[in-house]
């Protein structure tokens, strides 16, 4: 590579936000106070499956301090709006029910009813003072068990759109879909080595630090101003306005910092509550934050997931033909990222035989959300350890076979569209180059594992505006949420497109009233489609500074050029600060854009583990996380996205799942039970940063949020296998279920 | 949080009077990890928190060679492992009192509290018990003394009355060719509570090559932490190695009665007490020969 055609694209400086987030100051959804402000809680469903038969709040409203009560009543009546939260769609009639339950609580932690009081402990106890009876009804958890003939029917009105068809009859089977191409049977015919294998994922959350927190204020006018922690302002705004049935421009959004999403903060839960308990407590503001458990019991963790893969390739490593069926489990109401998963499976390859089925089935648990690649981790779990099985017998090199089967640009994917320039093959060589797949492995139940990944990413709307100010520095005003560094890389990008210094440019982020339209910051787009419309920006800027220079020049606009920031017209010249601090007119230009041109994402991943074979313990010695990032616009942060992936992927892969009895109760709702991976259970993660820019961004730039976290479960598994000699095809792969696997191995057939 | 009162007591005789007095409605507190925890979850209802950290006898942490070692019951679990002798003599205690919690906790988590909080899975009950500590519990005017491996009854539960609470533990000082540990398995490497675990404490004859007693406690196998006289008294007279130690580990793993739960299975659990039994007695003899 040659030295960078940038100045500011690809070097590391300090985050803006950063002092204000290291010495606590930054303001949080939790940290939202107003004059007057009421304190909000929920109360819970106790039971997995239950038909509300009364609901008694009299004893609850009657506690000094209460000052509302609300239930699904107050929810007005809607529709079966379909409508997109970003990676996941959710029928808006289903959300309202989530929100709130209407008739029937289908979950343990399923919402009810809700309190405002003077302070939090008031609303706690007011809470527990709300009579429900239920009448309890027999409760499904798993998939598979769902779809029976004979399983208890979760949604009287569902009806499963069969490859685009409405069924007939009661349900819990939302959707079938299928992807469909070329002779299933002729390509498994010519295939010398088949292997089919079954998979099972358990239902993960994401496990954002920062748990749900909104206040919400229905004024006296109508109007209802929301603050909170959210992925994206405008989808709070829409579904509040669908919700709660009030016109979208009534309702303003102010975003908080925010402490992690990963796909679980574009849905609403508490803001609509908020925002009743506001109206019926005479329009005081209320404020409503989430405990850990609750965060666990009430809002969208992701699919658990039956997955069965077939996959046959000839002598020479040319898969021939690949065929799957995916079962995902929506949680109460359908909308299981099944659709990505189909899509994600077999991503990786090229393919001219292959079918995939994927159902969305219902059942007793919290109705899924997004998470950082909704369902392609489960996805992979299962492909690319069939893939590692297929390498095994035909002893090929687990690289070169990927390497022999990756798709390029022209192929096409399994789920239909063709492939733009992608940098997967780059990454499969990066992989192999790297120093870690080629290091030796001593020692006794030590095994090195590979796995590819796929991701679509996405582009989606956004609008930024900027405004110069005399000193030379710019304002640049956005409204997507922060959640991975991105105030820092769009300031980047405005200060390349510009011509002037990073420290130059004054980011913010701001809420529905102060930026045009944004989608949420999901789907890898923020850094790709903000940044576009912050290049917009910056050309605009540029045209009109130059017009302002032409006009004190008293030259023709035409004869003015701009390069590095400065001005310049036949000798004469100024920079970027002395002609900001000598405007006439002020500066301030506004972009709104929609680019289609986002390119997918491809990683690779290598990890060495040690098992423990008396205690089926695994630890990780080594992890390298390879990745095509288009052009890493700040390649720390770029890592850091990386490293986050890895370690969540990690934690899905080994010990994280919710755990239920038999009553369908969810019995591990905290963190101390729910184990996500501590510092201790990490490794350094290491990086290498493959950079194929995309033809479709200004400045290279492609998504790279999301597929880290497709590759490490079945990098993991992998890993154990070759320690073992044991396949691990159920996640997480914890020690108990390693040691059973062992011993049952260790047992003569 | 619901609401209670919050007193705190000048010595033992005042804590024992307040407790008689509100009759089954009042809490002590000492380092308060695991009540506070419990009281705004409200898998306990009080209305009085009895505080006795101001108490000097159950702060107080002592070794003297001939009584032992002596721990108040308020004493956090860092004061016992910042202590150089208690680091050297007890080294079972050690490895449990390092590892409750996270560094925050262990600030201000004590044994006394452990031990009433009275947990199946512990981690410093199967320690105290393998090096012998008895509980002096008080009264307003008088005192008894049990056990810890007779302390706790149930999960939750333990042998103290009304107006009884726990004012310190006592450990013998231990004999030269004595050595003891505690494992526990988790399935990360922090901040998990015990899946397994298993203190054992080794008594070598002066040759080092004889085991003269031994004890050997499980946690979270069964109701309340278990002492396995047998497992321990089958290495009397045994030479320490693995064939010794499998035996061991085998009446251990009889003894278990574990169940499944959010935190593990009962085969993992029982197949696990035979490893750590066996890695914690291997631990203890080498400390013993030392």
């Amino acid at each position: 590579m040659t030295s960078s055609q940038y100045k500011v694209i690809g070097s590391r400086p300090l985050r803006p936000d950063g002092v204000d987030k290291v010495t606590g100051r930054a303001v949080y959804g939790a940290d939202v106070k107003l004059p007057g402000m009421l304190h909000g809680k929920i109360l819970r469903s106790p039971h997995a499956h239950a038909r509300i038969v009364s609901i008694d709040v009299s004893a609850a409203q009657a506690l000094p301090g209460v000052r509302a009560v609300v239930t699904a009543r107050e929810l007005p009546s809607v529709g079966d709006t379909v409508t997109d939260l970003g990676e996941s769609v959710v029928n808006l009639r289903y959300m309202s029910n989530n929100i709130l339950a209407h008739d029937k609580v289908l979950y343990h932690g399923h919402a009810i009813a809700a309190v405002a009081a003077d302070n939090p402990h008031i609303a706690e106890e007011a809470a527990r003072l709300i009579k429900v009876t239920y009448e309890v009804l027999p409760h499904v958890l798993d998939g598979r068990a769902a779809m029976a003939a004979n399983a208890p029917i979760l949604l009287p009105d569902l009806r499963t759109n069969e490859l685009g068809k409405q069924g007939s009859s009661q349900t819990n089977v939302a959707e079938h879909i299928r992807h469909q191409r070329g002779d299933l049977a002729a390509g498994f015919a010519a295939a010398d080595v088949i292997v089919e294998r079954e998979f099972h994922t358990a239902t993960v959350h994401q496990g954002y630090v920062e748990p749900h927190a909104a206040v919400a204020l229905w004024n006296e006018d109508d109007q209802i101003l929301v603050w909170c922690s959210t992925q994206g302002s405008f989808g709070v705004q829409e579904q509040m306005a669908e919700l709660l049935q009030v016109p979208p421009s009534r309702v303003v959004v102010t975003p908080t910092e925010i402490g992690g999403g990963f796909g679980g903060k574009n849905s609403v839960y508490l803001e609509p509550v908020a925002a009743l308990l506001s109206r019926k407590a005479g329009h005081r503001p209320v404020k409503m934050t989430m405990t850990r458990a609750e965060v666990l019991f009430g809002t969208g963790p992701t699919s658990g997931s039956y997955i069965r893969v077939k996959m046959g390739a000839t002598r020479d490593g040319t898969l021939t033909a690949a065929e799957a069926e995916m079962i995902y489990e929506a949680g109460a109401f359908p909308g299981s990222p099944v659709g990505a998963g189909c899509g994600v499976l077999f991503g990786p390859y090229k393919l001219e035989n292959v079918q995939v089925d994927g159902y969305d089935v219902v059942v007793n648990r919290p109705k899924s959300a997004a998470y950082r690649a909704p369902g392609g981790t489960n996805a992979a779990f299962a492909a690319e350890a069939v893939v590692d099985e297929l390498t095994e017998k035909l002893g090929i090199d687990p690289i070169a076979f990927r390497l022999h089967n990756a798709v390029r640009e022209g192929d096409r994917r399994a789920d239909g569209p063709e492939l733009p320039r992608i940098g997967f093959i780059e990454t499969l060589e990066a992989a192999r180059d790297h120093a870690h797949y080629s290091a030796p492995l001593p020692g006794k139940q030590r095994g090195r594992g590979v796995a590819a990944g796929f991701w679509f990413n996405w582009g989606g709307k956004s609008s930024a505006s900027a405004s110069v100010n005399a000193d030379g520095t710019v304002n640049l005003v956005e409204g997507s949420t922060d959640i991975g560094g991105s105030r820092a890389s769009l300031a980047m990008q405005l200060a390349e497109t510009l011509g002037i210094p990073y420290a130059d440019i004054r980011p913010q982020v701001v809420g529905t009233a102060g930026v045009g339209y944004n989608e949420g910051t999901y789907g890898s787009r923020t850094t790709f489609s903000t940044g576009w419309a912050v290049y917009e920006l910056g050309k605009k800027i540029l045209d009109e500074m130059r017009q302002r220079a032409a006009t004190h020049w008293d030259v023709p606009v035409d004869g003015v050029t701009v390069q590095d920031g400065t001005f310049a017209h036949n000798g004469d010249s100024m920079s970027f600060r002395e002609l900001a601090g000598q405007l006439e007119v002020p500066v301030s230009v506004s972009a709104s854009v929609f680019p289609s041109g986002f390119g997918p994402s491809f990683a690779v991943h290598i990890v060495d583990v040690e098992v423990d074979v008396e205690t089926g313990k695994v630890e990780i010695l080594r992890y390298t996380a390879v990745q095509d990032v288009g052009k890493a616009i700040h390649p720390a942060y770029v890592e850091g996205q990386l490293q986050g992936g890895a370690a969540q992927g990690v934690g899905w892969a080994l010990n994280e799942e919710y755990v239920y009895d038999d009553k369908g109760r969810l019995v591990n709702a905290s963190l101390l039970d729910y184990r996500m991976p501590t510092a201790l259970d990490l490794p350094m993660i290491d990086t290498v940063l493959v950079e194929v820019a995309n033809p479709g961004h200004p400045y290279g730039v492609r998504g790279v949020g999301e597929v880290p976290i497709v590759p490490p479960a079945a990098a993991l598994a992998n890993a154990i296998y070759q320690a073992t000699g044991v396949r691990m095809t159920e996640l997480p792969m914890s020690p108990a279920r390693v040691s059973a696997a062992l011993l049952a191995a260790a047992v003569p057939a | 949080m619901q609401q209670f009162r919050y007193i705190r007591a000048h010595n033992v005789e005042h804590a024992a009077t307040l407790l008689l007095q509100h009759d089954g409605r009042a809490r002590i507190l000492a380092g308060g990890t695991d009540l506070i925890v419990a009281l705004r979850e409200r898998r306990l209802e009080t209305e009085l928190v009895i505080d006795i950290k101001g108490i000097p006898e159950v702060s107080e942490l002592s070794f003297d060679p001939v009584e032992g070692l002596r721990i108040g019951s308020s004493v956090p679990c860092h004061r016992i492992y910042n202590d150089a002798t208690i680091v050297a003599k007890y080294p079972g205690l050690i490895d449990a009192a390092s590892l409750i919690g996270g560094i925050q906790i262990q600030g201000r988590a004590s044994l006394g509290g452990n031990l009433c909080n009275a947990s199946p899975a512990a981690d410093s009950i199967p320690a105290l018990i393998v090096h012998g500590a008895i509980c002096d519990i008080a009264l307003p005017q008088t005192r008894r003394r049990v056990p810890v491996e007779a302390f706790c009854t149930a999960p939750g539960k333990t042998v103290l009355e009304r107006g009884e609470f726990l004012a310190s533990l006592h450990l013998p000082p231990p004999p030269p060719g004595f050595g003891a540990a505690y494992l526990r398995f988790i399935p990360r490497n922090e901040m998990d509570i015990a899946v397994v675990g298993v203190g054992a404490s080794v008594q070598l004859d002066e040759s080092r090559q004889r085991i003269t007693a031994a004890r050997i406690a499980l946690g979270a196998v069964a109701p309340t932490p278990l002492f396995v006289q047998e497992a321990g008294d089958a290495l009397i007279g045994a030479e320490p190695g693995d064939e010794a130690f499998a035996r061991a580990a085998a009446i251990a793993q009889a003894a278990a009665r574990p169940i499944s739960d959010m935190r593990g299975t009962a085969e993992h659990r029982r197949h696990l007490v035979g490893v750590l039994t066996r890695r914690a007695l291997a631990i203890a003899v080498e400390r013993a020969r030392k």
